[in-house]
Formats: structure tokens, C-alpha cells, sequence
């Protein structure tokens, strides 16, 4: 799965469900999900708006609202199943080794705290430091490392623009060294300029860290510019996974084709820019079948009848859909 | 309707207050005596104990203590929903125009609100009453322009947040002129809180009229609840150890007041989306294994 | 054709057929002082919203108003609508001076400044009294960006549709209101038309509540419609049916779209011309596709550089600006682009280079920029 490589994978998701019990039905937000993410690598989770992309980032970092359940699968980070820690345990790897910049993060900063002291809280909880007076230095570091001058340490969330907002997310992020950073729409509110001002210290800082990153985004342009993988969620369900190149150059799945063609790009503006007509499923209300059957120009009646799942269609490209059959048999599946 | 139904509490609630309301629709059939007939008593039917003929027994006068229940719930309700009627219209205009206009006539409106606010409402409505006499009118007249503070308050909040809103914008953006926008935008967005916090308001009056009819303060030709409890102490009843003097009227003011508490939090509840809760726990229940699944729920 | 209650066109030729017509638009909002401030008589320091900008929009055009937030585009939306006065300077719809009209017939005339030869002056009010910014609203509406809030939750698709109808008192009866709703949700996209009537907006989804809000909009049959950012809060498979659906109501119906946005790449896919604004001017404008192929200001070149394309094998040589863009209140001397602009020089912090034409009906206010 991914890009085809000898070494075991840092972060291993097989078959992950999360379903959200609720008075208005079971809400099957994440439906069968797998894939890896190396060492180094970014990988970036493409969908819509309610297509349970954020649902499947809470459901690795067990920060699941009351209604979320996590029904099946396995979270392997070297090898560990998360899933099988118990909350105290969990709490211990959580941020250590896995963290998160969570969606409007940037807008949910505790106004009336310093920034560096928000920072520090996350070293002074998992024992980095006995206190925060002893987490400014590397307070400070984490402040460098993302942009933004360690004089600014003491200052509050409101002297901050909306850029350093988000820098101080990522150094929040990175403050107990993780080796898998998930970022939820990173860029999401920001200005071009700003987006392009992130995205670049992203890059940099995997480069030099050596992370991991999950980027999270309805946004296949970015995605472009960064990621090395890409897995392409509808309705709770993977459509597509494979490594950027084939996903932009060689699409398979109708929904991922057509994703594509919804996008302005500038280098060829004369491209026509379609859309998908109707809308994605409520998640509480799927339709018996695939998912992306009623919208979908290619469906037939078996799309209807039986829901696809991934099949591998070439070497480290997933596909679900009736479309494709299996074209190799991987036991590494 | 739905938001009632779908809390237990809401539903008790409205049970309640719709016994009360019935109850008091009802009197003249569900009564077995009329108060107001004159009837020739002995000194044997002087607080005389509940009896198949009287259910809850009789007051210092001779007279059916339950028929005076049934009956005094009509001047408690009427004054608790006409007080907080007026309460309403002022709290709801005011609210209205100091969170819509602001401005000058904004602040001005909500200092008088403050001063409103500050003065002891007992107090102040034993005096006035003490003054103009004690009429049903007078009652709820004191009552009603003491009551509409809490109500402004809330309709000004929400005036000022709707005044924000895109649609609002767009509404101008059309044309409309602030009539237009009071009467087709804000006023029916702020209906259902008003409406809400007005049921609380009931049982506030409710309680304040038994509290002044209590005193002694009630309008004499008519026998409210408070004024029951008024003549059971000044009465003797303690002393002759007729509880059923007493207890009826009191548990009538509380199953009153609970009920309009228990729809008015539930109402408001379901209208303010501010108050909804939302949290991030559980975590017990967050990864359902198999075979601990079946273990843990049982 | 326009509507009978607007006076005649002054005579120009018929190449030069301008709907509207900025010039100088100036807005700024001022901030509160505080009271060591007050005291110490400091100057009043105001937000620059939009600081000299002047365009036109022809008939049957589409101009894109690009920039990144704080650029001014949005105040230059509302004060075009009239929801905001201008400070100084001169609106014009289809030739009429309309700056500074009254809401209402009858209402005192709103402030108005202009600048001519470095002096101010106070304007006259309308020589058509008649002519009030609420009859103005008829021609000119606007779309906004956020489907979830243009429209009031309680209200159905038809009350919503018909506000403007009942705002202006134009339908005599209510089968000629019915039956113009219905037109507009159908010329919007929403057919069959008596099927959405009745409902509410939870129950659409974001493009269907655009829609409806378009519908709104059309329902007037206006001449004008100012769009701001009316797809960024839509998914992406949905804003391609939206941005086509404008662009047949241009074809369709002639009418001239004000389409701002920041996101460059749906200005580049369907306007006519790109104005691209920085902190409350506009850097450069012109015809999208030669903006889009020779950006001649810095900043628009920058811009271009860093937009994301959906295109892994494009490796670009991104301009990536340090920094942000500066607080409108504290404007910097000269150019205001000078201080994050990698082209800079010295003349640049000492003079504002005003629009120079660099290609046909292509400007752009750069020192550095090539007339001719």
C-alpha cells in the first residue's frame, strides 16, 4: 500500500470503522479504512465537507465526541495497536508520538494565557518539564522552529495575527517531538499568501524532522504541491489511494476523475470546470450499495446492489469500485 | 412542541401546568361546592376534618376547603398570566428597541433596565399596593411593570446578535427599511426565547401574588391561594391543627410554580443554543472491542 | 434595456457602455482614540478600507475584484450597494451620479466629498430627486458569501424569494408574485420550482441555498449583481455549477457581474477582466487572461506564483512573501506593496506610483512596470 517500500510502516490503519450513535440513527462516518503512512512521508486525506475525514484523525488520537464509537480496526504505530491501550496508556503516547493541529485550532487559543505558556503546558503534562518556567527555553525553540521570533513568547493569542496563530498550532503540535503530525485543514482559513507561508514550513519541517504527516484537506491543490500520498475519501469510505502521481495523472475511480475536473487550475485556464451534480449521503442514511452510485456517470447495477471494497489495481494503487477488478493478488493487502 | 416532548422533565412539566389550567377552566364543574353561596354552619363544621362530603375538610368559615382550592387556582393562574403578559409586552419592547437601535436610546433603555433590576421588587410592590389598594388590576398591573427586566435583558441580546446576522445585511441590501426587518427578521427569531422566558415569568408572578396575597395584600373579593394560606394563619388553623387548611393551597403554589419552572427551563433549553451542552467524554464507551462490548454493556 | 425610472444615459459612444463607474472611491473607518489619546490631541487614527480606487464595469461584463483579506474588496462591495457611504468619491450607475442619494425619497442627501484639482468639495444632491437608493436597489443586488446565514432559517424558499418583491411593492397580486418567483428559482437553477417553494433552508443543501439566494437576487431583474465570495464557503464539486450558473446569466440576461473573491483561480476561469487589489488599491487590472499571462505588478506575479494547481509535476519557482499584510490603519509611505516587495527600490518608498497603462487596457501601478 502506498509507495512500495521494504521498510515496516510508522503508522499502520487497517479496517477502521467509527461509527456516531446519535437520536438520529448510527452515523457510519469512517467505513473500512486502511492505509500507512513510511517515515518522511506526507500523505494527504482528501474529501468533501461530512465525508468523515476528521472523524477518522479523531478516532487515531481517541478524541472522539460522546456519540463516537470505534467499532473495528487496528491503529499500528510501530507495530502497537492504539487500540488496544487503555486510556492511561493512550494518554502517555498521545501528543508524545502522535499529535494534531486541529481544524480552527488557531481560533480556540486560550485568550486569556501567554502563548508560550500554552506551549509549555503540553511539556509540562507529559514530564518534558517540571514546570513551565523550565519549558521556556525549548518554548522558545519550538517558536523558532516554526517562524516566529521568541520575543514574542509572552505575548497572548490576540497579539498574534492569524498566520502566527497557526505557526503557534504547529509548534504546539511539535512541542514533545512526535513522529506523526496530522494537520486538519491547515490553510484552510488563511490567506494565499499565508497558505503558501505554511505550506512551506511544513514541508521544511518534515524535511528536517523527519515526520510523519497526515494533511487533511478538501483542497487537491495542495495536496499536490506536498503530499507523496494521497487517499481520496466519499461518504465515509476510501474511493482511491495511491501515491500523487498516479492519483493526478492516471485517476481510476469516478469520483476521484471527476474531484479533479471541479478544480480551477490556473496553469490551464481554459479548462472547463465541471461539478458533481446532487450531493454527498448523509452518513446515517447510506444508500445499500456504493456510496457514489447515485451520482456517479458510470454506475451499473451491481454498484447499486453491492458496496465496492478497495481492491488493489497495480502496484500501491487502491481502488474501490466495480469498475476495476483486482489485478494482482497482494498479500501484503 | 417537539423540544417538550423530547425532554422527560419538559413533559412532566406540561402535564402539570395543564392540570393547573384545566383545573381552573373547570372550577365550576370539578367543584363540588360554590364558595361564594352562603350556607348556614355550626360550630361543628368549623375546621372540621376531611370527610367523604368534604375532601379536604373545612376552613375557619364552614366552607369546603377544596371548592376554595379548586376556585383559588383561577385568581392565581389569571393574575400569574396577565402579569406576565404586560411583563412580556414591556421586556419584549424594550429588549426590541435597545438591542435593534442601540445607540443612545439603547443605553438608556438599559440603564432604567439596571435601575429596574437593583430595586427589591417585594418591597417596592407592598407599598404600591399598600397605596393604591388592593384590586385584581392593581395586583397584576404592580406585578406585570415590576417583572419585564429579566425578558429585555434576553430579547436585547439576541436583537443585537440578530442585527448581525447575514440575512439582516441582505434584507438591506434588498431595500427593506427597519420595520421590514423587525417585523420579518428579528421578531420571529426572538418570539420562541421570549415566549420561553416567559413561562419562568409566570411562576414568578404566580409567586409574587401569593407572597402579597399572603401579607394580606390580595384583593378581598377574591380568594387566591396566598390568601387561603392568609387566613389559615391568621385564622387559628395552626393552633386547631387543621392542616388541610394549609397544605392544600401551599402544595397548589408549588405544583404551580414547578410546572412553568420545569417547561420554561426545557422551553429555553431547546431555544437558546448556548445553553445545549457539548462535551467531549465518554471515553469508556469510545472503542467498542468485540468481546469486552458485550461485557461492558451488560 | 433599462428600466423606465432611470433618466437617459449621457450620449457616449457605443464601445464605452458602462453600467457602472468608479472614481476615487475613498472609505475609512475611523478608530476610537482612548483617553490619554484625547487628551493628548493625538490625530485620529482610522482603518483605510478602500483608499483611491476607480473602475469600470461595462455592460454585459464580468470584472473579478481579487485580493486577499483586508484588500478592501468587500467595503468597496457594500458602499457600491449603498450599504456604506463613501467618504469621497464618485459612483455612477449607468451614468447617473448616485454617490450620495438618500435611502428614501425625502431623506436628506448622504455626505459626499469629491476631490477636483486637489481641492474638496461638497456634492450636490441628485438633480432627479426622484432617484433614491431604494429604487437604485431594483437594478443592483448582491449575492453573499456565506449560504448558511443570506438566509433566515425560519423563513420558506418562497417568502425568502419574495422579500424583494414585497420590499419594493412591485406585484400587483399574488399569482404575479408566484409566478415571478418561480421565474427567478427556475433561471436560478431550481426546477421544478414548486417543489423548493415551501421549504426551509436546513433542508437544502449549501448549493441549493446559494441558489436560492441567487434567485433572490434575480428576482427584481436586476442589471447589476455584485457577488462577493459567493462560492468559497461551498464544496469544491458544487462552486463549478454556481460560477457556470453566472456566467449563463450573463449570456442570457446581459447582466453585468462584480465578481470578488480571493481565490484567484475561479476569477481566472469565467470573468472578463481581473482587478487585483492590496490594502485598499488596485494594483492591477486588466483583461484576466493577459493579467493571468504577464502579471506586470509584483504583487500579482507573487500571487500567481504560490496558488496551488492541481498538478503534481508542476515545480514552480514560488514568490513567497515574507510576513503579512500590513494593518490598513498604518499605511506605508510611498508604494504601499515597497515593503514586502521583492523588486523594490529607493524611489519606491518615496513615491505611490498611480495606474500606468502597460498593454491594452492593461494597467498597473508598479514603478517598475513597462508602459506601452
Amino acid at each position: 500500500m502506498g509507495v512500495a517500500d521494504p521498510q515496516p510502516p510508522l503508522l499502520e490503519v487497517r479496517h477502521l470503522s467509527t461509527h456516531y450513535v446519535t437520536d438520529e440513527g448510527v452515523f457510519r462516518a469512517v467505513d473500512d479504512l486502511s492505509f500507512r503512512v513510511m517515515k518522511g512521508e506526507s500523505m494527504g486525506l482528501v474529501g468533501e465537507s461530512g465525508c468523515g475525514k476528521t472523524t477518522a484523525m479523531l478516532s487515531l488520537l481517541r478524541l472522539l465526541p460522546a456519540a463516537g464509537r470505534i467499532v473495528s480496526g487496528e491503529v499500528l504505530l510501530e507495530g502497537r495497536d492504539l487500540m488496544a491501550l487503555d486510556e492511561a496508556e493512550m494518554r502517555a503516547l498521545r501528543w508524545d508520538r502522535l499529535s494534531m493541529i486541529f481544524q480552527g485550532a488557531m481560533n480556540a487559543l486560550n485568550p486569556v494565557r501567554s502563548v508560550g505558556d500554552q506551549i509549555g503546558e503540553a511539556l509540562v503534562i507529559h514530564g518534558l518539564a517540571p514546570g513551565l518556567g523550565a519549558a521556556a527555553p525549548r518554548v522558545g525553540e519550538l517558536l523558532e522552529m516554526v517562524g516566529i521570533p521568541r520575543s514574542r513568547e509572552a505575548h497572548f493569542p490576540h497579539q498574534y495575527s492569524g498566520g502566527m496563530r497557526q505557526r503557534a498550532m504547529i509548534a504546539m503540535a511539535l512541542a514533545c517531538s512526535p513522529q506523526v503530525v496530522i494537520a486538519d485543514e491547515p490553510t484552510t482559513a488563511l490567506d494565499v499568501m499565508i497558505q503558501a507561508q505554511i505550506l512551506e514550513l511544513l514541508e521544511r519541517l518534515q524535511r528536517e524532522l523527519g515526520l510523519a504527516v497526515i494533511l487533511v484537506t478538501h483542497d487537491l491543490s495542495v495536496v499536490a504541491e506536498l503530499c507523496h500520498s494521497v487517499l481520496v475519501m466519499y461518504g465515509g469510505a476510501l474511493a482511491e489511494y495511491s501515491n500523487v502521481d498516479r492519483i493526478f495523472n492516471d485517476p481510476r475511480h469516478p469520483y476521484t476523475r471527476l474531484l479533479l475536473s471541479a478544480f480551477p487550475d490556473l496553469s490551464r485556464p481554459e479548462g472547463k470546470l465541471i461539478s458533481i451534480p446532487g450531493h454527498p449521503p448523509r452518513l446515517n442514511d447510506l444508500p445499500p450499495g456504493c456510496r457514489f452510485a447515485p451520482r456517479c456517470p458510470q454506475a451499473f447495477d451491481r454498484c447499486r446492489l453491492e458496496s465496492p471494497s478497495p481492491r488493489l489495481v497495480e502496484p500501491g494503487h487502491w481502488v474501490a469500485c466495480h469498475l476495476y477488478e483486482e489485478a494482482a493478488l497482494d498479500a501484503a493487502g | 412542541m417537539r423540544a417538550l416532548t423530547r425532554n422527560r422533565l419538559g413533559v412532566v412539566g406540561s402535564v402539570m401546568l395543564a392540570l393547573a389550567i384545566l383545573t381552573a377552566v373547570m372550577a365550576p364543574w370539578i367543584a363540588p361546592y360554590d364558595p361564594e353561596a352562603s350556607t348556614e354552619v355550626s360550630i361543628e363544621d368549623i375546621y372540621a376534618r376531611p370527610t367523604a362530603a368534604h375532601w379536604l375538610g373545612t376552613d375557619d368559615g364552614g366552607k369546603d376547603v377544596f371548592s376554595a382550592f379548586i376556585y383559588g387556582s383561577r385568581v392565581s393562574l389569571i393574575v400569574g398570566f396577565a402579569a406576565s403578559l404586560i411583563s412580556m409586552i414591556i421586556g419584549g419592547i424594550v429588549g426590541l428597541v435597545a438591542g435593534f437601535y442601540g445607540g443612545r436610546l439603547g443605553n438608556l433603555l438599559m440603564r432604567l433596565t439596571d435601575i429596574f433590576l437593583v430595586i427589591p421588587d417585594l418591597p417596592l410592590m407592598i407599598v404600591i399596593v399598600a397605596i393604591v389598594g388592593p384590586s385584581l388590576w392593581n395586583i397584576i398591573l404592580v406585578i406585570g411593570l415590576l417583572g419585564w427586566t429579566g425578558t429585555a435583558r434576553i430579547v436585547r441580546a439576541q436583537a443585537l446578535s440578530l442585527r448581525e446576522r447575514q440575512f439582516v445585511t441582505r434584507a438591506r441590501a434588498i431595500g427593506a427599511g427597519n420595520l421590514h426587518i423587525l417585523r420579518r427578521h428579528i421578531l420571529p427569531l426572538v418570539l420562541p426565547l421570549m415566549v420561553a422566558n416567559t413561562v419562568l415569568v409566570i411562576s414568578l408572578s404566580i409567586l409574587s401574588e401569593s407572597t402579597l396575597s399572603f401579607l394580606g395584600l390580595g384583593d378581598p373579593t377574591t380568594l387566591s391561594w396566598g390568601g387561603m394560606l392568609n387566613f389559615a394563619f391568621t385564622r387559628g388553623a395552626i393552633s386547631a391543627g387543621a392542616w388541610w387548611a394549609l397544605v392544600a393551597p401551599g402544595l397548589g403554589i408549588v405544583w404551580v410554580v414547578l410546572s412553568c419552572t420545569l417547561v420554561g427551563n426545557t422551553l429555553e433549553e431547546a431555544f437558546n443554543p448556548r445553553l445545549q451542552s457539548h462535551h467531549l467524554q465518554g471515553e469508556e464507551k469510545m472503542v467498542v472491542r468485540p468481546a469486552q462490548a458485550q461485557a461492558a454493556e451488560r | 434595456m433599462p428600466p423606465a425610472d432611470v433618466p437617459p444615459r449621457r450620449a457616449s459612444p457605443p464601445e464605452e457602455d458602462f453600467i457602472l463607474e468608479v472614481e476615487g472611491l475613498h472609505k475609512e473607518f475611523p478608530l476610537p482614540r482612548g483617553l490619554t489619546g484625547t487628551l493628548r490631541r493625538r490625530p485620529r487614527k482610522a482603518v483605510h478600507a478602500v483608499d483611491g480606487i476607480s473602475f469600470d464595469l461595462r455592460r454585459g461584463e464580468i470584472l473579478a475584484l481579487v485580493g486577499e483579506s483586508g484588500c478592501g474588496k468587500t467595503t468597496t462591495a457594500l458602499t457600491l450597494m449603498g450599504l456604506i457611504t463613501a467618504d469621497e468619491g464618485t459612483i455612477r450607475f449607468n451614468g447617473q451620479d448616485v454617490t450620495h442619494l438618500g435611502e428614501r425619497a425625502g431623506d436628506r442627501p448622504r455626505a459626499s466629498i469629491a476631490q477636483v484639482n486637489g481641492r474638496m468639495y461638497r456634492k450636490e444632491p441628485s438633480v432627479f430627486p426622484a432617484i433614491t437608493m431604494k429604487r437604485l436597489r431594483r437594478q443592483m443586488q448582491m449575492v453573499f458569501q456565506d449560504p448558511y446565514e443570506s438566509l433566515n432559517p425560519r423563513a420558506t424558499v418562497l417568502e425568502s424569494v419574495a422579500e424583494p418583491l414585497e420590499v419594493h411593492a412591485v406585484t400587483r397580486s399574488r399569482e404575479e408574485k408566484l409566478a415571478r418567483v418561480r421565474q427567478a428559482l427556475e433561471d436560478a437553477g431550481l426546477s421544478p420550482a414548486e417543489a423548493f417553494m415551501s421549504r426551509r433552508p436546513h433542508e437544502l443543501s449549501g448549493g441549493q441555498r446559494q441558489r436560492v439566494v441567487i434567485a433572490g437576487a434575480l428576482v427584481l431583474e436586476p442589471v447589476l449583481l455584485i457577488a462577493d465570495e459567493p462560492v468559497s464557503m461551498l464544496d469544491v464539486s458544487i462552486r463549478a455549477e454556481i460560477l457556470n450558473l453566472l456566467d449563463e446569466l450573463r449570456a442570457r440576461r446581459g447582466i453585468s457581474i462584480l465578481y470578488i473573491t480571493h481565490d484567484l483561480a475561479t476569477a481566472a476561469y469565467f470573468t472578463d477582466r481581473i482587478a487585483v487589489m492590496y490594502l485598499g488599491r488596485i494594483a492591477e487590472i486588466g483583461p484576466t487572461r493577459r493579467v493571468l499571462a504577464h502579471p506586470q505588478h509584483p504583487y500579482t506575479r507573487a500571487l500567481l506564483s504560490v496558488i496551488p494547481v492541481p498538478n503534481p509535476r508542476m515545480r514552480r519557482q514560488r514568490i513567497i512573501l515574507g510576513g503579512e499584510t500590513p494593518n490598513p490603519v498604518d499605511l506605508p509611505g510611498g508604494c504601499r506593496f515597497h515593503p514586502r516587495c521583492p523588486l523594490a527600490f529607493d524611489d519606491c518608498a518615496r513615491t505611490d506610483p498611480p495606474l500606468i497603462l502597460v498593454g491594452a487596457e492593461h494597467q498597473a501601478a508598479c514603478l517598475l512596470a513597462d508602459p506601452g
